[in-house]
């Protein structure tokens, strides 16, 4: 953890690793008094004020204010709260901590949530490769429908919830939120066309919230401590702490919950610990395998908040921190990134089915030595035509952002390492 | 920005205002005025899914210029679209470029090469060459999905037409996409078939030539084809078909988007039926029967004896059958020439396998078709129009799950419709009359009895009347019409299946009425009719049973056939051939040599579908032009033409020159056709056919459907005789492609009742009724109501029973072999 931080979500899982899990540890440390605070002596909008009010963003990726999005919520009922824990972003791994070691953490600022919401039916959709996440998630709640947490007539207050965990059969689209809400109605795992936009019409066509784990796991501590409390924690516009998952060439990889008012090169090295043996930083992926990626000379003391990262052309996404040092192979680095996505591509539009596959393809080509001068062109044409005009945020033919994030890796490698990609081509078969 | 014009919104496309209805698709809109984007995945009658990026435009919005597909996009006022700018361009032909790299573009050897939009949009707008330097995607190719169906993957570019077709518009889901990302692939089901009976509109909707049809594959290229519009004379349903040919054969039948009735579907019987054209089973020549053998005749020859026959008897001795198969022009000339040149009351169209001439040609408050998109309710009892009517299910269907209809469906066992359905009721032939009964009363009732009585109080409703099977008694419809004309806003469809059975009964086929909706027994109507005619025989003629009875016993001696097999159509098989073998002269005017027309002494050759020209209507009365676009087999000729030839031989004169001065005939003499002809109906109004009577004709018939005493159910085993899509008729036997599709035939029993009778699933059983037996395995079918033995009706081994309202079941012992 940053030193002299106290955490909002990792505080317990530090202290008691052991049982951090379980409802006696969570009770003990004062789990689930916020909602008994709430259900008693808050009003629904009272709570969604408090959510509002701390600027609180959603930390599966896009980074949009949870507030304003709960706002949208259609008045039509019966409505629903899906928490997202389909983590599939390559290099993210913090949701995956939550759900092991503080379940019971998610499932008051779910019920806190979906009080705030009106929402009566809730559901978690975890990724199928989370089994063990899935066992403790489920065992706590469990534990928390025995202890009158969740169920009818929740602690005397007259406000139902039932929680439901719904496990993924393992395709990484599934986290983005309609693709999600089909495989959790038992369709194919594929992304729907927006608008509309779940919070109208959503699981089941009917009014939906769709949230991440981190960011449902905050929502105990700011109606604890106030919107206020969480909104001036960190950079104004980047409100609250966020767990980032480091991990590639760094010293200390794993979970780091930090206030957003850091620079890389204190994420990177004094949180990482630096790279090891010696050698040097080469470039790091700031947010998840989508992102664009950041190097040492241009970015190594800009701000880790949400605004100096979008200034910079890239986002924090996932919170995933991917460091490369100068032993890394960019063309293979690149090539694996975008195999992931021709790999996880759902099939459903063709710029996405058709392009990411080529690109693939191309990158596998020029790393078994067979590139051609002309492919740097053609890999940034055909990425063009997946990702019109090559910005940041990207432009899309696509109808999710699934093959823009195909895109990233090439456009960085082209940007900033377009010499070694030459030299590849020049130097035919390599070994 | 202009203000909202009336109820359109102003957009801008390319810089140019236009007027467009707000909440239309962009993509339409645009076509509207006068801008196509291309498009591969959107199709007019399918929900939008914006997958193929094809129609990819740009938008303005509040943050800029924006990529969105004009597929998915609804019209407001003010929107403003750019179609042509160099990021629409880049992002379409890149679009493209993305679906070609793994097709195989072996156009030269696909079907669907010079129709293909694939191919087309490469030419208007691909690239030379291609950049794309890696293997291409292969499969095993092509596999076939269904024994109508090929499926070639390789060529297919994901669009999901077929899936969704299958899906949304014919509700059995029987391709989807297997896998994902670069490997998704459209597939069926492990060890199901895609056998539906609507799988050619994927074949014709699929934008590349993924899916191709046995009957047309490798037949011909799209150029050498000739094409016309017509209208599908498989059932009365009155699809609009483009029927096309090569070389004097008929290769191929689409379907042609006709709003008001099949919206551009058809079944695979409309589309594949025109293999019985080309059949080599067609009759070519005039044959004359002489010591109980055929020979071939000369036209002249034959009618001249057919002329000294029916004119050695006394008119009334000569009856006539059948024209529901055939044009109203010829339906016509058959009517007159029987009623004035022969000189017989005895005539019908039907054979007693449908419901009272009355009835289905005079109902008050009759539906059209486009009736369903507006009802609240639709009472569908009737035949399962799955198997008899299947476009007319595909708009039923549509209506209550795309427009919010309830259907309520009553039926003696599980029918297409019933996945759809809110309400369905079971009931057990001959107790229609009680169903009835209860849902009039308020009295307490079953479950689904309370439910359908709440859906039917729910308004305008249409009802669909019709007989459940020709076991079926025939007066139920009409009580159920009866009973849904209080329903509120209610409308009445009545159904009978064969092609033109409602243009015949038009034309006068009966002896209740008299050409254009006129009662027979109106003494008005007559003396108009006679004032063009000359005198006609007093009403009061036979319909078709006692024609038979009457042929059977010796009170009539001869019959002419148009286009009509008792044989195997007539409920009861025994009489029919009884009739037959007994009378003193049949003459058979047909395509085929039918069951019926080989115990004929002269049989006719005809031109029939896609040889003739003239007009047929539907079931909702609607008219519309059929058309010629190859000349009939041999010598066969336009039944007008040969009733023409006939008459003058015989002394008499039809006056009909030719089909379409029949049609200026009818429109003189018929009331309700009034005011119609040829020209309205190709190139003036009625381009999707006219309902009649139009504003310039009237309907002196005005029936109100009556609730006469109906037979209570009776003891024994009640019989549902309920018609397959694919049964023995002439047209599917003659049909390679469908006749491979026909059902095994077997008795079926509720497993209850099999328990009673003590039979298994495979024993064999003896069905007895009064008009015949049959031997044929059980069925379980647990959907079928207690009580009720369900025998699929006209199949090979079905046929002999007829349709009795009950049958015996004896087991026989020892069973097996």
């Amino acid at each position: 953890m940053a030193s002299g931080f106290p955490p909002i979500l990792t505080g317990r899982m530090t202290e008691a690793p052991g049982d951090s899990h379980t409802i006696a540890r969570y009770e003990a440390t004062g789990g689930y008094t916020t909602l008994r605070t709430a259900l008693s002596g808050m009003t629904p909008e009272q709570v969604t004020e408090q959510v509002k009010a701390s600027n609180l963003q959603g930390r599966g990726g896009a980074a949009f204010p949870t507030g304003v999005k709960w706002g949208f919520l259609a008045p039509a009922t019966p409505r629903f709260l899906v928490v997202n824990a389909d983590e599939s972003e390559p290099g993210t791994f913090k949701d995956r901590q939550l759900l092991e070691r503080d379940p019971h953490q998610l499932i008051e600022g779910t019920v806190l949530s979906a009080y705030a919401l009106a929402v009566h039916h809730a559901f978690v959709y975890v990724r199928g490769e989370y089994p063990k996440p899935a066992r403790r998630l489920q065992r706590a709640i469990d534990e928390a429908y025995a202890a009158g947490f969740l169920g009818s007539d929740i602690l005397g207050s007259g406000f139902d919830l039932d929680l439901m965990v719904h496990l993924g059969a393992g395709a990484y689209i599934c986290g983005e939120e309609t693709a999600l809400l089909n495989s959790l109605e038992g369709k194919r795992g594929e992304p729907r066309i927006k608008p509309p936009f779940p919070a109208v019409e959503g699981l089941y066509s009917r009014p939906t919230i769709v949230n991440n784990v981190e960011t449902i796991s905050n929502v105990p501590w700011i109606v604890a401590n106030g919107g206020r409390a969480y909104a001036s924690i960190g950079d104004p516009a980047s409100a609250g702490t966020r767990l980032f998952s480091l991990s590639g060439h760094v010293k200390n990889p794993g979970n780091y919950e930090i206030p957003m008012d850091l620079t890389w090169r204190e994420l990177i090295y004094d949180i990482g610990g630096g790279i090891p043996e010696g050698r040097e930083l080469k470039c790091w992926i700031p947010g998840g395998a989508s992102a664009p990626w950041f190097v040492p000379a241009e970015h190594l003391d800009t701000r880790v908040t949400k605004d100096d990262v979008a200034e910079n052309g890239s986002m924090l996404g996932s919170g995933a921190v991917v460091v490369m040092d100068d032993t890394t192979n960019v063309v293979a680095a690149a090539h694996r990134i975008v195999r992931f996505f021709a790999h996880e591509s759902c099939g459903q539009c063709t710029p996405c089915r058709e392009g990411t596959t080529w690109l693939e393809r191309m990158l596998w080509r020029i790393l078994q030595g067979h590139g051609r001068p002309q492919d740097l062109d053609m890999l940034m044409d055909v990425s063009d035509n997946i990702s019109p005009g090559l910005t940041w945020p990207p432009a899309m033919t696509t109808i999710c952002p699934l093959g823009p994030s195909a895109v990233s890796p090439i456009t960085s490698i082209m940007k900033y390492f377009r010499d070694e990609v030459e030299e590849m081509l020049a130097a035919g078969v390599t070994t | 920005m202009t203000a909202e014009t009336g109820d359109r919104v102003t957009i801008t496309i390319d810089g140019r205002e236009h007027a467009a209805e707000p909440g239309a698709l962009l993509i339409k809109a645009a076509e509207e005025a006068g801008t196509y984007i291309p498009r591969f995945c959107w199709h007019p009658r399918m929900k939008p899914v914006g997958m193929c990026r094809m129609c990819l435009v740009e938008v303005e919005t509040p943050r800029g210029r924006m990529l969105t597909t004009a597929c998915t996009m609804p019209v407001a006022e003010g929107l403003v679209v750019d179609t042509k700018s160099a990021v629409v361009e880049k992002a379409q032909e890149g679009v493209l470029e993305f679906l070609l790299i793994n097709h195989p573009l072996d156009c030269p050897v696909c079907d669907k090469g010079g129709e293909c939009p694939l191919q087309d949009q490469t030419m208007s707008y691909g690239p030379g060459e291609s950049r794309f330097v890696e293997e291409k995607r292969h499969y095993e190719k092509p596999i076939p999905i269904s024994d109508l169906v090929l499926l070639d993957r390789e060529r297919c570019i994901l669009c999901a037409r077929c899936t969704r077709f299958s899906d949304e518009i014919s509700g059995d889901p029987l391709i989807e996409f297997k896998d994902r990302g670069n490997l998704t692939q459209v597939i069926t089901f492990p060890d199901e078939a895609f056998s539906s009976y609507f799988s050619g509109n994927t074949v014709e909707i699929c934008p590349v030539g993924a899916l191709t049809a046995k009957p047309y594959r490798f037949r011909a290229r799209p150029w050498d084809l000739e094409a016309v519009e017509s209208v599908s004379m498989v059932d009365s349903f009155g699809s609009r078909v483009s029927v096309q040919a090569s070389q004097n054969e008929v290769l191929r039948i689409n379907g042609v988007d006709n709003d008001p009735t099949n919206q551009g579907w058809l079944s695979d019987k409309d589309r594949f039926v025109f293999e019985a054209i080309n059949s080599e089973h067609r009759l070519t020549t005039p044959l004359v029967k002489e010591n109980g053998e055929f020979r071939e005749a000369q036209w002249s020859e034959a009618l001249e004896l057919i002329a000294e026959r029916l004119g050695s008897v006394r008119g009334d001795e000569v009856a006539g059958l059948g024209g529901a198969r055939s044009t109203n022009e010829e339906a016509f000339a058959f009517g007159k020439f029987l009623r004035t040149v022969v000189v017989t009351p005895h005539l019908d169209a039907q054979l007693d396998d449908g419901l009272d001439p009355r009835f289905l040609a005079g109902t008050v408050a009759r539906a059209t078709v486009s009736d369903l998109e507006e009802a609240a309710t639709i009472l569908v009892w009737a035949a399962d129009l799955k198997e008899e009517l299947p476009v007319l299910y595909l708009r039923v269907r549509r209506a209550a799950t795309e427009l919010g209809a309830s259907v309520v469906v009553v039926h003696p066992r599980r029918t297409g419709l019933d996945d759809v359905a809110a309400v369905k009721l079971t009931y057990r032939p001959g107790d229609g009359a009680d169903l009835l009964g209860s849902l009039r009363s308020k009295r307490r009732a079953r479950a689904e009895v309370t439910a359908a009585r709440a859906a039917l109080k729910d308004g305008p409703v249409v009802a669909i009347v019709g007989r459940t099977s020709a076991a079926e008694r025939p007066g139920l419809a009409e009580a159920v019409a009866a009973f849904a004309r209080d329903l509120p806003g209610a409308k009445i469809l009545p159904v009978a299946r064969r092609a033109n059975v409602f243009g015949a009964l038009d034309m006068g086929l009966s002896p209740e009425l008299l050409p254009g909706r006129v009662p027979a027994a109106s003494a008005q109507g007559r003396s108009a009719l006679e004032e063009a005619w000359g005198p006609i025989p007093e009403p009061g003629g036979r319909s078709a049973t006692p024609i038979l009875e009457g042929l059977r016993d010796g009170a009539v001696s001869s019959l002419v056939l148009l286009g009509c097999d008792p044989a195997r159509d007539h409920p009861r098989p025994i009489l029919a051939r009884q009739a037959l073998e007994n009378a003193g002269f049949v003459v058979a005017l047909d395509l085929f040599l039918s069951d019926t027309a080989q115990l004929a002494d002269v049989v006719l050759p005809l031109e029939g579908f896609a040889e003739t020209e003239g007009t047929v209507t539907n079931l909702e009365g609607r008219v519309q032009k059929v058309n010629r676009i190859i000349p009939g087999p041999g010598r066969s000729r336009p039944a007008w033409s040969v009733l023409g030839d006939l008459s003058r031989r015989m002394g008499g004169d039809l006056g009909a020159p030719s089909a379409e001065v029949l049609m200026e005939e009818i429109a003189t003499v018929a009331p309700a056709y009034r005011g119609l002809s040829w020209d309205r109906l190709e190139w003036g109004d009625g381009r999707e056919g006219l309902v009649v009577p139009t504003g310039d004709g009237e309907q002196p018939l005005q029936h109100v459907p009556d609730a006469a005493a109906l037979d209570g159910a009776g003891d024994g085993w009640a019989l549902h005789a309920g018609r397959v899509l694919y049964d023995d008729g002439v047209l599917t036997r003659m049909s390679p492609s469908l006749a491979a599709l026909a059902p095994r035939a077997a008795a079926y029993l509720g497993p209850a009742d099999a328990g009673k009778v003590g039979v298994e699933a495979g024993e064999e059983v003896i069905l007895r009724g009064p008009y015949g037996a049959v031997a044929l395995p059980v069925g379980i079918d647990p959907t079928l109501a207690g009580g009720t033995v369900y025998v699929p009706a006209n199949l090979p081994a079905t046929a002999a029973l007829g349709a009795p309202s009950h049958v015996e079941i004896e087991r026989l012992e020892g069973g097996g072999s």
